[in-house]
């Protein structure tokens, strides 16, 4: 991903999209899309990973964790109809480079938080994929909340107070 | 800017995975701009979405998807960095998105009392408006039959529940019988979404309420 940004790297968006594209299309077809339009918005989503890979900062999510945004946003507009109202985004500069060391935690962080998840019981694992295919009604979603969050959630707060602390 | 009313995990979780309804989408998106702590938690269920797709069953795609992906790019060209910040405007960017601009430019109503109201333009599977109670005034005694949820942006109201100040929201459901009053000092001015119209107590506003649409 760093060489997507960094270099407009060809060959390394090439893996990325290998990776990451029948995921997105898999994902967008359980979100209840066709065939067709999985295909079409999974290109689209693509697309986008490449034009705005300037704005991913690692020291705040996982690469798969960001195309996830990205196809959750197209799928919200292409099966929803509706308009996504974003956060504000942090005034973040291009002078501000993500610190390494946090880039590196996080990315730790997340392969643990995706070994926990698998190793849920079948059902709550199921019960959590449901939730982001968008098939759970809100009570259930409140039931499918009780997720071991708590080191991400810190990673990713000192995180945000280093990026304020350094925008001062 | 101390927040001691933060967004429940549903309701997070909900709006990671984007199966919110656009006005409570609007409520959820103002208060993590206003939010850290929500920030945070928000980004660590966008981490679980991550996982998701990252243990997704595949689908393979079309034989020419990278070379038709690749005509794409090159036919948008690159984005530009569009920054909607304003460290002086009352209102956050999503918030400002959905008004046409800050404070100044909402276009207040009379919903009785003393209380104006500016319905947004949403989706119709739920509601959103912006309220501004003049200080020391209340809002008529109500239930809800949905969700609702309020969000402070200026100022503090006070119901038999608690306190809310800026940037602090109130998650309400059916059970919650309230009579929100607004503190002394300037006018409280919330964002508020509901899934289903608000029952009032009193006859008068019931009547009104189909020419407020709340």
């Amino acid at each position: 991903m760093h060489r997507v940004h960094a270099g407009r790297d060809k060959a390394a968006f090439a893996q990325l999209f290998r990776h990451f594209a029948p995921r997105v299309k898999a994902f967008l077809m359980k979100s209840g899309a066709d065939a067709s339009l999985a295909e079409e918005c999974t290109q689209e989503v693509m697309a986008t990973v490449w034009r705005k890979a300037h704005m991913f900062d690692p020291s705040r999510a996982s690469v798969a964790t960001w195309i996830f945004t990205v196809a959750r946003n197209r799928k919200i507009d292409a099966l929803r109809k509706q308009r996504r109202p974003e956060p504000e985004d942090l005034p973040w500069g291009p002078e501000a480079e993500p610190d390494q060391a946090d880039a590196l935690a996080l990315q730790q962080e997340s392969e643990k938080l995706g070994k926990a998840i698998a190793a849920l019981p079948e059902k709550q694992r199921e019960l959590i994929e449901k939730a982001y295919f968008g098939d759970l009604s809100h009570s259930e979603i409140a039931e499918a909340t009780g997720l071991p969050l708590g080191t991400i959630k810190s990673r990713i707060r000192l995180a945000l107070d280093r990026l304020r602390h350094a925008m001062q | 800017m101390t927040i001691n009313h933060h967004l429940n995990d549903a309701l997070l979780m909900a709006y990671s995975a984007g199966s919110l309804p656009e006005a409570f989408s609007l409520v959820v998106a103002t208060h993590i701009s206003m939010c850290d702590e929500c920030r945070a938690r928000l980004a660590s269920f966008d981490a679980v979405g991550g996982s998701v797709l990252e243990e997704c069953d595949t689908v393979a795609l079309d034989d020419d998807a990278f070379a038709a992906t690749m005509a794409l790019i090159d036919a948008a060209g690159s984005e530009a960095i569009v920054a909607d910040f304003d460290a002086d405007a009352l209102f956050p960017a999503p918030l400002r998105e959905y008004v046409g601009g800050d404070l100044n430019a909402v276009k207040w109503r009379p919903a009785g009392g003393g209380v104006r109201q500016a319905i947004l333009k949403t989706s119709a599977d739920a509601s959103v408006r912006l309220i501004r109670i003049p200080a020391g005034a209340s809002v008529p005694d109500h239930g809800h039959r949905g969700t609702e949820l309020t969000l402070v942006l200026q100022g503090a109201f006070r119901d038999d529940e608690d306190r809310f100040g800026p940037g602090d929201v109130e998650v309400a459901d059916e059970h919650l019988h309230h009579t929100p009053v607004a503190e002394e000092g300037e006018d409280c001015i919330c964002l508020a979404a509901t899934d289903a119209p608000l029952k009032f107590n009193a006859l008068l506003p019931r009547l009104a309420q189909p020419f407020l649409r709340i």
